[in-house]
């Protein structure tokens, strides 16, 4: 069990990142330089002061007309970000590792806020699983890739709360736990969790036509 | 109200069960090779990132369906935006161009009959992903395949022999424009309708169904125009004509030689600037998408739409009017003009200087829904009237809201939302009147002695 540990904790931990981060470079840097081939257009009509005034509506809650007509989905949307982000980076057995491996250290939640935030995201994984299977416009769009990357973001979630709470086999759990997020981090740029990097690009370019061409407002 | 009699129950087979003709014949002639090989030269050559990130990105969360009105009005998850994404272009990129004759047919009825161009879904999506831009990529497939409804492509024609969608002959031209000046003198003597005047301040144009089937509204517009005392012209030669089938059925080529055209009009008239009547789709071509096709990032000359060229009329005090028109009125923000140009405050300018009495429709300004009618999507002709009208169920419901409030009038300042809207209107039996604003504005205009 312990030479599992130090091999996803050692080596496949510094693989995940390394394929996290070149990975991601690879994907942007491709996107861009077939933009600047094929749709040059795209940097003449960006505009910083429109794609910023786009973005920022639709960061802000409830700042879109289709956020105000999706309530349940975008407060669930803004919390499940919210938690996915802060989460791994503050929970205290994250922050330790970071301690004990670096020497760095940061401000750790506590462990009542890590809980609730930890079922904030697995709720809202269950929110859109029930999405999906439910209503019927999401239905027909869903693909079994759909599944699977929900699968890959609730898991680190689920099996990190098991751990913590020393739930029986958690010794395992962590294991897993600690594979189930090398992978969410590996599958990013390679999937459709890759929307979190183009989400600025792709509004921000709409607000520019919408802004600069159109002078109407996109949200 | 008559709502209840709209209900539709199998529109699921609607698409199904309509034959094109043009669609047909088209798809009878095309073999899996050439599929595949036109759909790679328009993929590789044609489109780049965009395409593959609107396509790649889109996370299938549904959010887009609340933007778009044959969603809204159908209930049905196919005519979702992104579902219209996932039965062309989705498909497409998977099977890397192998698709059958048949799903080029199906493609073809959702890229032409079921999405208008309206963009009002790029406002609902959290990404902003443009649907609209995809479903011109996929028209531009179809046509080069050949796969065009009859109808748009009878006018696609008409574009390229008579450099107008109308087929009007280049004397009919100049006979309708002599005409409509004898009939305008009646109101206003000496009244003119400038032929190629040099250096005039205003080079004005129109789209070519006016002067077919619509010829007062030229003689509405010289009333104006000399009511304002403008220095003005209307050319004599093919170049009049403003608006852009070829845009909508993919033929971009055919599209550039008529936005050129157009410029070319004006510029080697030395106009200092074109005025359009109230059509939208016209002002898409020239100030959006036939500029850029031509290499200009903004048209080369300055273009402006008929509301912004009314409103400065009553900003400068250029024209006057007796009294204000009675009956109350609403008012439909046409897509192309306040999602394509940002009119909508100077629309309710006019509005609030020509009209006593104005009630809102919602949503409105940029959120307002589009009339099912436009992006090519009426030009494709009867076999698809019914289908079409179906899916302005959720407009006919707006209307009715309006219509509770007290309006009597729709002002609708685009040709082809005054096509949908009449039919929508007829069909619900939404019982209003549609107006544009040069009909309210020369109803009340002061004449000049
Ligand atoms: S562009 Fe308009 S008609 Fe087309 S899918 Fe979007 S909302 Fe619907
Ligand atoms: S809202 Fe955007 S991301 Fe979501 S399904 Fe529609 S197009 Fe895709
Ligand atoms: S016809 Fe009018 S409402 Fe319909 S798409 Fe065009 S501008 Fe919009």
């Amino acid at each position: 069990m312990h030479s599992y540990y130090s091999f996803v904790t050692g080596p496949l931990a510094w693989i995940a990142f390394i394929v996290f981060i070149c990975g991601s470079i690879w994907r942007f840097n491709s996107l861009w330089q077939l933009t600047k081939k094929k749709d040059s257009a795209v940097f003449e009509y960006m505009d910083r002061k429109f794609a910023l005034r786009s973005i920022a509506h639709w960061l802000i809650p409830f700042g879109s007309r289709s956020m105000q007509l999706n309530p349940a989905m975008t407060v669930a949307t803004f919390l499940f970000h919210i938690c996915l982000f802060i989460t791994p980076i503050f929970v205290f057995g994250h922050v330790m590792l970071w301690k004990e491996n670096f020497n760095i250290s940061w401000f750790a939640l506590p462990n009542m806020a890590a809980d609730v935030m930890t079922f904030i995201v697995i709720g809202s994984c269950i929110f859109f699983l029930w999405r999906r299977i439910k209503l019927p416009h999401v239905k027909y769009l869903t693909t079994p890739l759909d599944f699977i990357i929900l699968m890959i973001v609730a898991a680190p979630f689920m099996t990190g709360f098991w751990a913590y709470h020393q739930f029986p086999g958690f010794v395992s759990m962590t294991i897993i736990h600690i594979v189930s997020g090398e992978i969410m981090l590996m599958a990013i740029p390679f999937t459709k969790l890759f929307h979190m990097f183009l989400f600025p690009f792709t509004r921000g370019y709409i607000g520019s036509e919408f802004g600069g061409v159109r002078m109407a407002k996109d949200w | 109200m008559s709502e209840s009699k709209t209900v539709n129950d199998n529109k699921k087979t609607e698409s199904k069960k309509i034959e094109d003709q043009g669609i047909q014949k088209g798809i009878e002639q095309l073999t899996p090779e050439r599929i595949e090989s036109v759909i790679r030269q328009v993929i590789n050559d044609e489109t780049g990132a965009r395409l593959k990130v609107y396509v790649d990105t889109c996370l299938h969360c549904g959010l887009c369906s609340k933007g778009c009105h044959f969603f809204l009005s159908l209930k049905d998850p196919k005519f979702s935006p992104a579902a219209k994404v996932k039965q062309t272009l989705w498909e497409i990129m998977r099977k890397k161009g192998k698709v059958s004759p048949e799903f080029i047919k199906e493609a073809a009825l959702i890229a032409y009959t079921q999405c208008n161009m309206c963009k009002r879904c790029a406002m609902y999506c959290p990404f902003g992903l443009d649907v609209a831009y995809v479903m011109s990529v996929m028209r531009r497939i179809c046509y080069k395949l050949g796969v065009v409804p009859l109808y748009i492509q009878d006018t696609a024609h008409s574009h390229s022999v008579a450099m107008n969608q109308m087929w009007v002959k280049d004397d009919e031209w100049i006979d309708t424009l002599m005409w409509q000046e004898e009939e305008a003198q009646d109101a206003m003597e000496n009244l003119r309708i400038p032929l190629d005047k040099e250096g005039a301040d205003i080079f004005y144009s129109v789209i070519g169904p006016e002067p077919k089937f619509r010829a007062q509204l030229i003689f509405q517009a010289a009333v104006i125009m000399n009511a304002a005392k403008e220095n003005w012209t209307m050319p004599s030669m093919p170049g009049w004509d403003n608006s852009d089938m070829c845009m909508f059925t993919g033929d971009y080529e055919m599209m550039e030689r008529l936005k050129r055209l157009h410029f070319e009009s004006a510029l080697n008239l030395r106009a200092k600037r074109i005025v359009m009547g109230e059509c939208g789709h016209a002002f898409r071509s020239v100030y959006d998408v036939g500029n850029r096709a031509l290499g200009w990032r903004m048209p080369p000359i300055e273009v402006v739409h008929s509301i912004e060229y009314f409103n400065e009329l009553f900003e400068q005090k250029k024209i006057k009017i007796r009294k204000k028109f009675e009956r109350p009125v609403t008012l439909h923000d046409p897509c192309n003009i306040v999602r394509g140009r940002g009119l909508h405050e100077m629309a309710r300018n006019i509005v609030n200087a020509t009209c006593a009495n104005f009630i809102e429709m919602t949503p409105n300004r940029e959120h307002n829904y589009c009339c099912s009618a436009g992006g090519g999507v009426i030009n494709c002709g009867p076999p698809f009237k019914n289908a079409r009208v179906e899916s302005g169920k959720e407009k006919a419901k707006q209307l009715f809201a309006a219509k509770a409030k007290g309006a009597e009038v729709v002002i609708a300042p685009c040709h082809n939302c005054h096509g949908g809207l009449e039919d929508i209107i007829h069909h619900y039996g939404v019982e209003m009147e549609l107006k544009f604003f040069g009909d309210i504005i020369y109803e009340i205009l002061e004449l000049p002695e």
